[in-house]
């Protein structure tokens, strides 16, 4: 089943915004959707977590400049490969946070756990 | 708090009710509609934001534990496996513009809430092997001005919430 699953993707192109997974030294960068709900969060955790396992991962940075909406979801999949991480001295870096994921992050208190990096133009 | 204006609070401005599939692929439909429909009170872009989330948490609720449907009908990049089946189900929606103030209101018939007190709880989470993390309830009460729940198991959930529009500052520690 495993080739016929590659040809059988979304017909729909999302190029743009869409996840990306790169992998540089021992961190994983994730390039995060423009909306990231129950709906797209699973894809999410389940690619990243290939690359944790699987590329021996350390660190996960969660890139959201596309990003212009979160809700728990997000969190969920920020926690989870927080947790996946952190016990072997992992951290989880987000870059980009706009307004709204901001808040969510700290009303979740997640910006306890994960260093959230400033960038100087203020959104 | 601040002084209010007079102007017809008790007339209904303007109304409207969505019923769709309890499946993921309509979650970002019901947040976008609802964020639609407030437009006419010219939000600003915090509270429509606010208002979103709180859609979205309500209505993947529903969605993922009323009915338990944990994928939608698209395979979203192809995560859905091939043997998941759906549970039939429907989540209305029906919002109020009253004077300055949003009501929402969200609800299923689905499988419904044992405790809803302790289901509301900031991290109380049913479904922790879904990485669900608890907090959909806490965001809807932050983001909304009032939160009122009732459900009964086997019968279904409703979810209502209300918002005034214009008031609310940003609650944010800007640097
Ligand atoms: N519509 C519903 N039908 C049945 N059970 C529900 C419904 N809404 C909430 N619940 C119950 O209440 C619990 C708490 O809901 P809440 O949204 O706060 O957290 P969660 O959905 O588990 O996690 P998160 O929203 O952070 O992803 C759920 O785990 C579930 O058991
Ligand atoms: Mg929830």
């Amino acid at each position: 089943m495993g080739k016929g699953k590659e040809a059988s993707r979304e017909p729909f192109a999302e190029k743009q915004n869409m996840e990306e997974f790169k992998v540089i030294d021992n961190c994983l960068m994730v390039r995060l959707p423009e909306e990231i709900d129950h709906h797209s969060a699973g894809f999410i955790c389940e690619q990243a977590d290939w690359y944790i396992v699987k590329q021996n991962v350390e660190h996960v940075v969660f890139d959201f400049e596309n990003t212009r909406f979160m809700d728990s979801s997000g969190v969920g999949v920020i926690m989870g490969r927080y947790k996946k991480i952190s016990c072997f001295g992992g951290k989880v870096f987000i870059l980009h946070a706009d307004k709204q994921v901001r808040r969510v992050l700290r009303l979740s208190g997640m910006d306890k756990i994960v260093e959230i990096v400033e960038d100087n133009q203020n959104e | 708090m601040s002084e209010m204006t007079n102007k017809a609070k008790n007339t209904v401005l303007n109304e409207m009710t969505l019923e769709f599939d309890a499946v993921s692929d309509n979650e970002s439909f019901a947040r976008v509609a609802v964020a639609a429909f407030v437009s006419s009170l010219n939000p600003t872009l915090e509270e429509i934001a606010d208002i979103k989330t709180a859609v979205s948490e309500a209505v993947t609720n529903s969605i993922i534990h009323g009915y338990e449907n944990i994928y939608g009908y698209g395979k979203y990049r192809n995560t859905r496996p091939d043997f998941q089946t759906f549970h039939p189900g429907k989540v209305q929606i029906h919002c109020m513009i009253q004077g300055d103030i949003l009501h929402i209101e969200i609800a299923d018939q689905g499988k419904g809430i044992e405790d809803v007190e302790k289901a509301m709880e900031p991290l109380f989470t049913t479904k922790p092997e879904l990485e669900r993390s608890g907090m959909g309830f806490a965001f809807m009460e932050a983001f909304m001005d009032e939160l009122e729940v009732t459900s009964r198991p086997g019968e279904g959930t409703r979810v209502r919430m209300l918002k005034k529009l214009g008031t609310i500052p940003w609650i944010e520690d800007e640097d």
